[in-house]
Formats: C-alpha cells, sequence, structure tokens
C-alpha cells in the first residue's frame, strides 16, 4: 500500500476568516471552459492568419488547442489563486480530450470505410456475382464479392466446429481441474492469445502443405484461423466459467449429481451468457483475419463450396488484395469488401452485447419469465402429487 | 450405484484433461514445426541469420536484422503512441466519465479491438499517408537534429522536392499499428485501475486530495503492474501485426533508422509478403524468421501475463 504523501495533508492554508467549501469536483465552470475554447480558437485564428500562414487544418487544430489549455490555466490560476487546482482541471481536461480523440479515431476509421465503400456498395450485383466475369478495368456493375462472402462464411464454420468443442472443454478443465497441469496450460493459453495471427498460417502452411500434402484450400484456411482463435476462445470462456459462483457448483455436488452433470447441467448453463460472447468474441477476431488466409487459401475469382481442393477466398483477403490494385474500380470494390467485412464485425459485436455481458446467474428478462413459469408448473405438479397422495392416504386410512 | 457415478467422473475428467492436453499439443506443434521447417536455412545461414541485413536465400545471402530491427522500431513507435493514449482513455473511463457513458466507452474500446487489421490498413493507407506528409515534414525540419527523427538529405524548404519521401514510413506504419494495440492496452490498464480500492481513495479525499492527486497517490500505484503488464502485451500484438503493416510500408532490405523516411520492414510483412513466390529454401529461411517472431512475442507475452497475475493476486490479498 502506498503512503499518501504527507504534503497533501498540510496543505491548503485557509486564510480566510470563514472556511469555503472546498469544490472537490474536477469538473471545472462551463463558462470558464467555452470562454478559454473562445479565446483559444480565435488566437489560433490571427496567429494563422496574420502571423505564420503556412499552418495547414492540423496545425490549426493543435495550436487552438494548446492555447485552450493555457487560457483555461490562466483563468482557473486567477480564480481558485491555487496551482493544485489549476494541474487538477487541466488533468481532467486532458483525460477528456484523450477519449474524444479515441473515440473520433474509431469513428474515422469506421466511417472512412464505409465513405469510400459506398460506391461498391450500391450495387447490388457486388453482393451477387463473383469476380470470374469481371477484369480489373470492368465497371462496378460487373463483379462483385460472392465468392469472398461464401469463403468467410465456410472458413469460419470449419473454424467454429473445432474451436468451440475443443475450446469450451479445454475452458472447463481449466476450471475442474486445480493441477499443476491445468495451470501450465493456461499460462500456455494466455501467452497464445497474443501469438502473431501470421505464424497460425505458417504452421499449416507447414503441417499440411508441405508435410502432409495437401493443397491449398477453405480447409486449411479454416485450420489456421483455428489456431489463432483457439486461444481466444479459451481464455474468455475460462475467465466467464471462473465467475460461476461456487456455491451453485456445491449445492450440485451436495445433491448428490457427479461431476459431469454437475458441470453439464450447472456450471456450463449458469454461464451460457458469457459463453456465447466469447464464441461471438471470437469469430469477430476469427472473421477479420487476413493472414492466415493469405498464406494457406491461394487466391481465386469464383464461388468455391469445395472445402478440400480449389481456392477459397475470404472478405479480409479480397479486401487486401483488391486494395493493392492500380485500378480505381478494384480500389473501390476493396473498400466496399472491407465496408461489408466491418458490417459483419459489427453485426457479430452488437449480438455480442445484446446476448452476452451478463454475469453467471443473471437472467435476462426473457429467461426470468421463463424460470418463473418453470418454477409455477413446478407448484402446481406439486400440488397436485400432494392432493393425489392426501387422497391416496385418506383411502388407506377409511 | 456410486462406482458407475465414479466411473462416469473418472472417464469425464480424462476427456476433459485431454482437450487440455489437445490445446497444449497444437500450441506446441507451432513452434516444433516452424523449427523443423525453418532447419535448413537456419543450418546454412548459422549465426549470421543474426547479423545479415540483405534477403536473398536463393543466392545463401540473407538475414534478419533489417526485418528484426523494423518489427521493434515500429512496435516501439505504436507502443509510445498507445501508450498515453491508452493510459488516458482507461483513466477517463475508470475515474472521470459518468456511469452511463462509461458503459458506452467501454463497449467502444471493445468494438476497437474487433475493428480487422485490414481496416485499419485501408485507413492509414488511403487516408493517414497523405496526411501525414506535412507532420512528418515539420517534425524533420523541427527535430531532425535529434538521432532517428532527421530525415538525411531532404530539403523540407524545396517547393519542387518530392513528398513521397515522408510517406510508407516506421512512423505511419507505427500510427497504425498505435491505434490496432490501443485497445488491447486500455482494457488491461482499465480494469487494473478499477481495482484500486476505494478504501485508500477515499482516504486520499479525506487528506484534502484533489483528484488529480487521489489518482497519482492511489490508482497509479495500484495499477502499475497492470500498465506494465498492458504495455508489454499491446508491444507483443504490434510485434505480430501483419496486414496493416504491409498495407503501409515500402519494404526496404537495410536497416533504416530514420523513422520519417519511406521505407521500412517487418518479420511479419517479409513473410506475408515472399511466401508465395518463394524457392523452398526461401520457404525454409521465412519459416525461421516466422520462428524467431514466435519466440520474441512468447517471451513478451509471458513476462506480460507473468507481470499482470501477480499484480492481480498482490491486489487481492491487500484489498
Amino acid at each position: 500500500m502506498t503512503a499518501i504523501p504527507p504534503s497533501m495533508a498540510a496543505r491548503r492554508q485557509v486564510t480566510h476568516d470563514a472556511e469555503v467549501r472546498r469544490m472537490t469536483s474536477p469538473r471545472g465552470r462551463i463558462d470558464v471552459i467555452i470562454g478559454a475554447a473562445i479565446a483559444g480558437s480565435s488566437v489560433a485564428t490571427l496567429l494563422v492568419t496574420r502571423a505564420i500562414p503556412t499552418v495547414n487544418v492540423g496545425g490549426f487544430a493543435v495550436l487552438a488547442y494548446l492555447l485552450f489549455l493555457l487560457f483555461y490555466a490562466g483563468v482557473v490560476l486567477v480564480l481558485e489563486q491555487d496551482g493544485r487546482t489549476v494541474s487538477d482541471r487541466l488533468a481532467s481536461v486532458a483525460a477528456h480530450s484523450v477519449a474524444v480523440l479515441a473515440l473520433l479515431a474509431l469513428l474515422f476509421v469506421v466511417g472512412f470505410t464505409f465513405w469510400r465503400g459506398r460506391e461498391a456498395l450500391g450495387h447490388l450485383n457486388f453482393f451477387s456475382s463473383d469476380m470470374q466475369l469481371a477484369g480489373p478495368l470492368d465497371p462496378l456493375s460487373v463483379g462483385g464479392i460472392l465468392h469472398a462472402a461464401v469463403g468467410t462464411v465456410i472458413e469460419l464454420t470449419i473454424a467454429l466446429l473445432i474451436t468451440v468443442p475443443l475450446g469450451l472443454t479445454c475452458a472447463a478443465y481449466l476450471n475442474e481441474s486445480r493441477g499443476r497441469l491445468a495451470r501450465f496450460v493456461r499460462t500456455v493459453v494466455e501467452a497464445m492469445t497474443a501469438l502473431p495471427a501470421i505464424l497460425g498460417g505458417l504452421f499449416i502452411l507447414a503441417l499440411f502443405i508441405l508435410t502432409f500434402g495437401l493443397v491449398k484450400s477453405g480447409l486449411a484456411a479454416g485450420l489456421a484461423i483455428s489456431v489463432m482463435m483457439l486461444p481466444i476462445i479459451i481464455r474468455a470462456a475460462d475467465v466467464v466459467i471462473r465467475l460461476v459462483p461456487g456455491s451453485l457448483r456445491e449445492a450440485s455436488l451436495a445433491l448428490g449429481a457427479p461431476r459431469w452433470r454437475t458441470v453439464w447441467h450447472v456450471v456450463l448453463p449458469s454461464a451460457r451468457s458469457g459463453l456465447t460472447t466469447a464464441v461471438l468474441l471470437g469469430s469477430a477476431r476469427g472473421l477479420g483475419e487476413t493472414t492466415p488466409v493469405l498464406i494457406t487459401a491461394g487466391f481465386g475469382s469464383g464461388v468455391n463450396f469445395n472445402v478440400t481442393s480449389g481456392p477459397m477466398v475470404s472478405l479480409p483477403l479480397i479486401t487486401y488484395v483488391f486494395s493493392r490494385s492500380p485500378e480505381p474500380t478494384m480500389i473501390a470494390r476493396g473498400f466496399g469488401a472491407g465496408a461489408a467485412l466491418l458490417a459483419m464485425v459489427l453485426v457479430l459485436f452488437a449480438l455480442t452485447r445484446g446476448i452476452g455481458g451478463r454475469p453467471a446467474g443473471e437472467l435476462s428478462a426473457h429467461a426470468q419469465a421463463k424460470r418463473v413459469r418453470d418454477s409455477q408448473r413446478d407448484l402446481a405438479r406439486f400440488a397436485e402429487r400432494n392432493r393425489s397422495r392426501r387422497m391416496v392416504g385418506s383411502s388407506h386410512g377409511a | 450405484v456410486e462406482s458407475a457415478a465414479g466411473g462416469v467422473d473418472r472417464v469425464f475428467g480424462l476427456s476433459l484433461a485431454s482437450a487440455g492436453v489437445t490445446v497444449l499439443l497444437i500450441m506446441g506443434t507451432v513452434g516444433l514445426f516452424l523449427f523443423v521447417r525453418g532447419s535448413s536455412a537456419l543450418a546454412d545461414a548459422g549465426l549470421r541469420f543474426l547479423t545479415r541485413q540483405g534477403w536473398d536465400p536463393d543466392a545463401h545471402n540473407f538475414g534478419i536484422a533489417t526485418v528484426i530491427s523494423g518489427t521493434l522500431m515500429i512496435a516501439a513507435v505504436a507502443v509510445a503512441l498507445a501508450v498515453p493514449l491508452a493510459t488516458g482513455v482507461a483513466l477517463y473511463i475508470s475515474e472521470y466519465a459518468p456511469p452511463t457513458l462509461r458503459r458506452l466507452l467501454i463497449n467502444m474500446v471493445d468494438l476497437m479491438a474487433a475493428v480487422p487489421g485490414v481496416v485499419y490498413g485501408l485507413w492509414g493507407f488511403y487516408l493517414l499517408n497523405p496526411l501525414i506528409i506535412p507532420v512528418a515534414r515539420w517534425i524533420s525540419s523541427t527535430f531532425g537534429w535529434l538521432p532517428l527523427l532527421g530525415v538525411a538529405d531532404s530539403h523540407p524548404g524545396d517547393p519542387l522536392e518530392t513528398p513521397t519521401i515522408y510517406e510508407s514510413s516506421t512512423f505511419v506504419a507505427g500510427i497504425v499499428v498505435a491505434l490496432v494495440i490501443m485497445p488491447t492496452i486500455c482494457s488491461v490498464m482499465r480494469e487494473s485501475f478499477s481495482q484500486a480500492p476505494a478504501g485508500e481513495r477515499e482516504g486520499a479525499y479525506a487528506l484534502g486530495a484533489t483528484r488529480l492527486g487521489m489518482i497519482r497517490s492511489v490508482v497509479l500505484p495500484f495499477g502499475r503492474g497492470g500498465m506494465i503488464g498492458g504495455t508489454m502485451l499491446g508491444l507483443g500484438r504490434a510485434m505480430g501485426e501483419t496486414i496493416a503493416v504491409v498495407m503501409i510500408i515500402t519494404p526496404v532490405f537495410r536497416i533504416q533508422p530514420e523513422i520519417l523516411r519511406s521505407g521500412t520492414n517487418s518479420v511479419a510483412a517479409l513473410i506475408a509478403l515472399r511466401f508465395e513466390a518463394a524457392s523452398p529454401f526461401e520457404l525454409s529461411a521465412l519459416m525461421a524468421a516466422g520462428l524467431t517472431l514466435f519466440a520474441l512475442t512468447l517471451m513478451v507475452n509471458f513476462g506480460a501475463s507473468a507481470i499482470i497475475v501477480r499484480s492481480r493476486s498482490g491486489q487481492l490479498s491487500e484489498a
């Protein structure tokens, strides 16, 4: 525990007769902030138009912001007569602006992709045809990304078929077994969550294509995505299962249920919402990975449903390849594919927040209503059984 | 009945353990196969694999000095930009934001982590790359006397000079990678900041601390482990980021210490750009380069998770 500096306790000499209540909120007066902002941008405008005209918009923004901080600090110093209050207010303003900056960056990235993708997304054939009949010079009314969308769905399905059973079982293992092996597995999985995705692709290339002699295909790409998704899903599921209250597990064991029934009927169902989140989050990451597919799937232009042979491209891969073309229409297609990919990720993410995000044992309104109905039915059933027993009992008695 | 249940449970426990061992095996084989496939190139080059700058495996003249230094420099720029940003956002979320906004901001940061690297690459190449030219020119002409920041044979005052000398540099790649790793760092930091105990926070306020004083004397010391661990986790991800870097950089094969000058390289970018046209021997060399990246990221990640775990357990015992 860190000791609090003694200077802090002895600070703030009160010189007034009556002590004024200290304003502890770091949020300063809004009129001061607005005034400083107006003053800062005005002086920056003056400087940019009169003194240093070579500065562009970005330079103006930075200059205006710095001047705003300066004016704000000055006014607060005059009003409060306290250096510590000034640094407190400045820190608050800095934290607010950094958060705004990060949000702006996200909005710019998402908005820019959709804005540049709007041309391609406006054509219906962009979603309903592949690139077999479309060359680089063809207009946007020919060709589309159907093959990549199909490939993405198939590869993600393969990856989910492997990672969901294996990942959830492994997460259950990490929580059920407290041995040294489980701890080691957890450490390795944690370190592997940040495994560069390209190494997953390189591994599948080395194992399946160079060693086993298989061809580049959708299956190989699905496997490469699995290698990358597996640690992410295990880690997220592990965290969720760990949050299941121990009392639930103990109650089940105390009622005489074997361990497998406890895990299957108590632990996993109470963590269901979190496990769904884990899987969806892993899918969102797997969906967006380019490099494993780049290395293992090959590149083709037609729809391919065969997972074991023939190239099978995915949306991120096609975004990457198209955007490197010198042709403006191909670049527009690249942005369109990127926007479609981003839309899929956004939908998955919204699902994550809609379904999951609830701690173990806490239910949605729908599930809550179902529980109430179930227990009312149980109550009726018990009442019915008691009544019939009583009748049997009374008939015996008679 | 009891022995039957015990038997089923034993089978159940074994099948759980076998899933764990399978995962361990998969993860172990990644390193093993990179080593097996890369061994012929490693045997050929020997120690010079680490010191040579060029990349011409078929002439048996190749090494990873350029790509490793490029990887480290891009990662360093990314971490240097992402850490202040992540710290600010994490502090804002855990200390300043009103509760209604907090939920939204956490979601936004998580969404940033889910945005695909290729989308960041599009943004970096088509939007940021042209915009960065005046900034890079200003930095190099103002701070050019500092090491790494100068661009040797550029003439900032010359209007005829081609501005592409400032494009596709380590700096631009670093900015984009910073956006990629910021959410990772931020969520680790936010978690550790929010675990700072309420008693100490109130103690600081009671002693007359301002919000900033409380943050500096309570939140930051308690969150130090999370800050270091999160930064290392971000470093690991920055070294492995591939597609965004590939889309932005102009690959070169000599060590480029000027971060604002066009042209840089990284291990992941090298693999992504070369594997397709590679001869079997070059493929082996690429596997060896991949093995180096694997070892490097694994070391950083192990360190990161050890620090994060230790900081968490320390807090639990103290709280």
